[in-house]
């Protein structure tokens, strides 16, 4: 389960500054590995909606950024997602799914079977990638489609990437 | 029981106080508005490129703020919001107390009212104190302003004090004429890129 370091290539070559993010399990290792960059700015929030903010901020700077987030947080995003539409800000957003392939929490469910539909509704341009050797062509991709083609996205990183989540049971 | 009318009679005119620290800012300072009543101030203290006026977002100015002033911290960004832009986005004080840009300054102009709504009352008419708030998210810098001698006797802080700082002003409640900025989002967001960035702000 390496591919999150096809993400962080993927954000290093994109020269990306700022890194803001509600931690989840799926995303570990690659804040992790933010954070131990002197080159990237990591950012935990208090709500994933702020991250959108937040990004909105840093391309008026001059600076690249992007959103890490579960599925879940989508949800706490969406008003939100309508200031980059209408300003036509660049959005990066790298998803970690919930809700979608051996899901044992029946409360994650609903959030992440709306993720796509939700996004899509705020036509943010919607990738999924299951299979970790496409990681690094698709992150690629949804990075040159925000800052060079303008254009608000995010890449759904399929719960098949992840190890199986219990409670033990 | 608190007073929810007692704002109606503060000292304080939000129109003069966004004039006195636009005129005072210089071209240094980079302002981000909230919707609503903050963004029709800062207009009328004087329309101009270096103001991002968010005309929705609600509870985006400070993490707004935040974003911008991280990318430049040779200059200071200065958000301008009120209290309901700030009640509904209260986590990010904590997320600005994690980053601690000594570039921001965070200004609520509290007029205990949503202002575009109907005047009806927020929390801070009642019991929510906003500057007590700030403090302990752990923001280092806080006040609370309520007449000129206070205000003036910030300014100098809000301009160039060790930031992040969060004054809290308390203006009277008060419907005034609009003065509108551009509407357009993809406009204000370039000409304050071009503004600030010169060409490479142009994509």
């Amino acid at each position: 389960m390496e591919w999150w370091k096809d993400i962080y290539g993927a954000l290093k070559a994109a020269d990306i500054k700022q890194v803001v993010f509600v931690p989840d399990a799926g995303h570990a290792k690659l804040i992790d590995a933010c954070i131990a960059d002197n080159d990237i700015r990591t950012v935990p929030l208090a709500s994933e909606e702020e991250g959108i903010a937040m990004l909105a901020g840093a391309w008026l700077g001059g600076q690249r950024g992007v959103l890490l987030m579960q599925s879940s947080g989508v949800g706490n995003c969406i008003n939100m997602i309508g200031l980059m539409r209408t300003c036509r800000f660049p959005l990066a957003a790298f998803v970690t799914m919930r809700g979608q392939w051996h899901e044992f929490n029946p409360w994650q469910m609903p959030m992440g079977q709306g993720t796509e539909p939700v996004l899509e509704a705020m036509d943010v341009l919607v990738d999924t990638v299951d299979d970790p050797a496409d990681v690094a062509r698709q992150s690629e991709a949804v990075l040159h489609r925000a800052f060079i083609g303008m254009q608000a996205g995010a890449l759904l990183l399929h719960q098949r990437l992840m190890p199986v989540k219990t409670f033990g049971d | 029981m608190t007073d929810s009318s007692r704002a109606d009679s503060f000292p304080l005119h939000r129109r003069d106080i966004a004039k006195q620290i636009f005129d005072s800012g210089g071209e240094n300072l980079l302002i981000v508005t909230g919707l609503g009543s903050t963004n029709w101030d800062f207009t009328a203290a004087g329309d101009c490129e270096r103001i991002f006026p968010l005309w929705g977002a609600m509870g985006g100015a400070i993490p707004l703020g935040l974003g911008l002033a991280m990318a430049r911290p040779e200059k200071r960004v200065l958000v301008a919001t009120g209290d309901a832009d700030t009640l509904m986005g209260l986590g990010s004080l904590t997320t600005v107390a994690v980053q601690m840009p000594d570039n921001l300054t965070i200004t609520v102009f509290d007029n205990e009212r949503y202002g575009e709504t109907g005047m009806q009352a927020t929390a801070t008419a009642h019991n929510a104190d906003i500057a007590a708030i700030a403090a302990a998210s752990g923001i280092p810098v806080t006040g609370t302003i309520r007449d000129q001698e206070e205000m003036d006797t910030a300014l100098p802080e809000v301009l160039e004090g060790r930031g992040p700082a969060v004054f809290v002003i308390k203006v009277r409640a008060e419907k005034l004429p609009f003065v509108l900025p551009p509407k357009d989002g993809a406009y204000l967001k370039d000409r304050f890129r071009i503004a600030l960035l010169g060409d490479t702000g142009i994509v």
